[in-house]
Formats: C-alpha cells, structure tokens, sequence
C-alpha cells in the first residue's frame, strides 16, 4: 500500500540524507507473538513531511506497528526500513542512532521519575554526551506551556502536562519523525487539542508525524488543519482509511 | 517553579545521574566490598607474615649445622681437638668454629640469666658448622665423629626445620588463595547486586532507550556507580582492617607466629592496594552484567 503519492512534502527542518527519499517503509512486514499474529502484509512508505493517523480498535495493533517503526520490535517476516536502512542491518547502536532521530511519545509518558523535567527533557541530548542549550530547553518549555514546572518532578504534572512534556522531550534534538502513541488518551479535549495543535505545528515545520489514536474526532480536526492520510488497522491487516473520517 | 541553576557536570556524571541512587543494592554493594575488604587485609597479612616466617626459617636452613661434644671434663680438649681435625679434613664443609664460654653464656642468657656459671655446670661443648656446596656427607661425618669423638653429636637440624619452611610456604599460598576467592566471591556478589540493580531499575532503561540511549551508555551509568561504591566501601573496609591488624600484639613482645601476623615497612602499603582492586574487580562485574542483561532484555 502507499499512502505518500499525493502528500505534499514540506521542506523538513533539517533536510534528510541526499539517499533517504523515505523515513519509514514496511514490505509485507507481518508480526506474531507466541504464535499469535498481530499484524499481517503490511506494506507502505512514509514519506518524509508526511502526517499520518494510525487507527483501530484497542489491541489492533497499532502499538505494534509503532515500535516495529522505531525498532523496538524486528519483523516476524517482511522488511521494516528506517530512513532507507532495513533494521534487521542494524546493529544495536545503530538502533540507538536511528531513535534519535524518531521522537516517540507514549501514552504513558515515560520519565525518569527522580529526575526535575528539565533534566528529562534534556535526556536526548544526555544519552548522546551532548550539552543541551539551556536557553533552547526555556524556548522548548515555552513552546508547551510549561516553563514554569521544569524545576518540579515528573510525578508531580498533571495528565496534560505529561504529555506535552513528553511532546517537548520527543522534539528537542530536531528529531525528523515523531511517532506518538495515543498521546491524548488520558487527556480532556482541550488538551488533546493544543497536544494536536503542537503536532501540526511540528508537520509545517517539516516532521514526519504518526499519530495513533482512536479518537476519530481528533482526526477530523487535524484534517481540517492539515493534510492527512488515515491508516486503519483492522484483522491484522493496514489499510487506507476512506475520506470520510 | 524555576529549576535551581544547575553545574556543569562532565558526561560521566550527568551518566551516573540518570540511575536513581537509592536501592537496596547500593547498601549491598558497599556492604559487601567493605567486608570482602577488611577479610582481605587479614588474609594478606597472613600471606606476609608467612612469607616472612618462610624466608626466615629458608634463612636458617641456610646448611648450618651443630655438634654437641658431652665428655667427662678430662676428654673435653682431646676430643675437642680430635673434632676439629675431622671437621678440617671434611670435604663439603665452608667454615666451622667451637662456641667459646662467652658466646655459649650469650646463647643462654634468655633463659637463665646473665650470671649462669657456665664453668661448674656441665655444658656441652658447641661448634658451628657450615655447609658448603655441594654440602658434606652427614652419615660419614657422623660416623667418623663417632670413632674420633665419642661424645660428639652431629645435629643438622637443617632437616627438621625443612618441612616447617614448606609448611610457612604453603601457608603462604593459602593466604594469597584467600585474597583471590575473596575477590572472586566480591565479583559474584557485585554481579548479583547490579543484576538486581539493572532489573529494578528496568523502566529507567526503557526510557533511556526510548530516547535513544546506546547500551555502553546504559551500563556506563550502572558501572560508574557500582564501582564507587566498591571503591567507597573497600576504603572502609581496608582502613578497619588495617585498623585491627595494628591493634595486635607487636611481634617483638612475644616472638610467635601469631602475633607476627602484622605488616612490616612498606608492607602497611599493600591494603591501600585492595580499594582500586575492588573497584576494578567491580567494574569488570558490573559490566559484564550489565552488557549481559541488557541483551537479555531486548
């Protein structure tokens, strides 16, 4: 399946490898867990720019298929490739490279609970010996409402706050894609929308964005913001959702 | 609610940082390289003091002999000379001498005093000899002692003394056998700890990873505090060692193999070797380990 044709690609914010004309592509990737199977023929192509939903029931899949495309998981059978790298080529510390350049936000939202949000948001940069700049951390913070707790531990933010710090972390070493896994479910509609304001805004600025979510209203909203496609996990299988979503 | 101006850390730091700090495998791990430690220092005390007492008695095997002349008074110069003769006409041996009265009198003081009468007691007469290489035939000269001197008696006590040599030898290698099982019974402690370590602290190294986190960075922050806190409790443990080692009886006081268990010299110096040997021995565990389960949680 391709889901890129008609996408209009935005100059991303740091232009990809001369090579890399995809950041994610799946060829008949089929996942099973003690014999039972998760996802089966899956093919597609993400191109860089692209803004992408991914949807379907609780326990479709979606997941699955997200950390098939950050390499936490290896096909069963079928080819998972990261910015035109097939990840079974990968050696551990090249999976370690690649993620960062894929800015992942999980539902639940993991931090380093004995460290301050600062000291978590600047983890990408720690994990790489590299110094992150305090002021682009302030800027960062700013960017999601929370300058004012980056002193303050991760247990004490609020579901909202979790999560557009999580957003911050996933983005602050100018990742090219970001994959974010129902990052407003344990949020009220508000915030899922400034959460989807900030993933648009990140898509304008050149990020590939996948979203899943089964939260159909989000979608529509997203949609009358900015181009996207809508994949649709159903019996094992990923398919192109119809327009009317 | 604004952060509090933070230092620069090095790498290694912010590494270490990004592992909490408290555990219960941080208190074992201390526990253990203190205890492990403090053994040790008795354990190379032992090895010392046994390699002195080998060296030592090696010394004395150093081929001297003794021969006691007991003689009616009147036979004494006659078979005394006669003793002499035998000895300068004995091949293998490098030099002998009769103990005169003073010397004898000197020999015996630690036990009966200075003012012994040592002419109205019935002492034998001493002579010392040594051995040269190759050494001389003890049987014969025995032999021919007995026919020149019948009140001579060859004591080569060389041959008693051997099998206590090698006892202080072995005793030796048992001691530095100690030191190493001890250090192999650290690393295993300390690769239990960081294995506990790495699985309590698995959501760490989920989000570590997440954001990218390479395994070498990972088992650094898990090595770098595993092998302070060896260090740290080594330190400890050597210091109380070194401690009860110098709260022993001074070995001039008593003269015996026990209260010889001490450092001499330069020796004092050799426990402040077990802390960084306790922190590599913990930096190799805590690696392994840590590179060992890692993989095991891919």
């Amino acid at each position: 399946m391709e889901s890129t044709a008609d996408v209009p690609l935005v100059k991303p914010s740091r232009p990809l490898s001369v090579k890399e004309t995809t950041v994610i592509a799946f060829e008949n990737v089929a996942y099973s867990y003690s014999g039972s199977e998760l996802l089966a023929d899956v093919s597609l192509r993400l191109a860089p720019g692209s803004f992408h939903f991914l949807t379907g029931p609780s326990g479709s899949g979606k997941s699955t298929f997200l950390k098939l495309a950050y390499a936490e998981l290896r096909p069963t059978t079928g080819r998972v490739t990261l910015f035109d790298r097939d990840v079974t080529s990968l050696s551990r510390d090249d999976v370690a490279r690649t993620r960062r350049r894929i800015g992942i936000v999980h539902q639940d939202c993991r931090f380093l609970d004995h460290m301050t949000l600062g000291a978590n948001m600047a983890l990408p940069f720690t994990v790489s010996d590299r110094e992150s700049d305090p002021k682009e951390l302030d800027e960062l913070l700013g960017w999601v409402g929370l300058s004012h707790l980056s002193g303050a531990l991760p247990p004490q933010l609020s579901g909202g706050e979790r999560q557009r710090a999580a957003l911050a972390r996933a983005v602050i070493v100018d990742p090219d894609v970001i994959l974010a896994d129902e990052p407003t479910g344990n949020v009220d509609w508000e915030m899922s929308l400034k959460i989807l304001t900030l993933l648009v805004e990140l898509n304008r600025m050149g990020k590939t964005i996948v979203v899943a979510t089964h939260d159909l209203n989000l979608i529509r909203q997203a949609k009358a913001q900015v181009q996207t496609r809508v994949l649709r996990i159903a019996k094992h299988r990923v398919q192109l959702a119809g327009a009317d979503l | 609610m604004k952060p509090p101006a933070a230092k620069p850390a090095s790498p290694s730091t912010r590494a270490i940082r990004v592992v909490p700090s408290s555990g219960p495998t941080a208190w074992l791990t201390s526990f253990t390289a203190a205890a492990m430690t403090f053994l040790c220092v008795f354990a190379l005390a032992l090895s010392l003091a046994s390699g002195r007492l080998a060296d030592r008695w090696s010394d004395a095997l150093a081929r001297t002999a003794t021969i006691r002349l007991s003689a009616p008074a009147e036979q004494v110069q006659v078979q005394t000379d006669a003793i002499l003769l035998v000895l300068s006409t004995t091949p293998g041996i490098a030099s002998y001498q009769a103990i005169d009265d003073d010397d004898t009198r000197a020999l015996l003081e630690p036990w009966f005093g200075p003012d012994l009468p040592i002419e109205s007691l019935p002492i034998p007469r001493l002579f010392e000899v040594v051995e040269a290489v190759p050494g001389y035939d003890s049987e014969g000269l025995r032999n021919r002692l007995t026919a020149e001197a019948p009140g001579a008696i060859l004591d080569d006590h060389t041959r008693w003394r051997r099998p206590l040599a090698e006892a202080a030898a072995r005793l030796r290698f048992l001691g530095l056998l100690s030191i190493a099982l001890i250090g192999a019974t650290m690393a295993a402690m300390i690769t239990l700890a960081a294995r506990a370590a790495l699985a309590t602290n698995i959501e760490v190294i989920r989000v570590l990873r997440l954001v990218g986190a390479k395994d070498s960075y990972i088992a650094r922050a898990f090595v770098r505090r595993f092998t302070l806190r060896a260090f740290g409790g080594a330190m400890v443990g050597a210091v109380a060692g070194l401690a009860g080692v110098a709260a022993l009886p001074a070995a001039d006081a008593a003269g015996g193999f026990l209260t010889g268990l001490g450092f001499t010299g330069a020796g004092w110096l050799w426990p402040m070797a077990l802390p960084p040997i306790a922190a590599l021995v913990a930096f190799v565990a805590t690696r392994r380990a840590a590179f060992q389960k890692l993989r095991e949680l891919t």
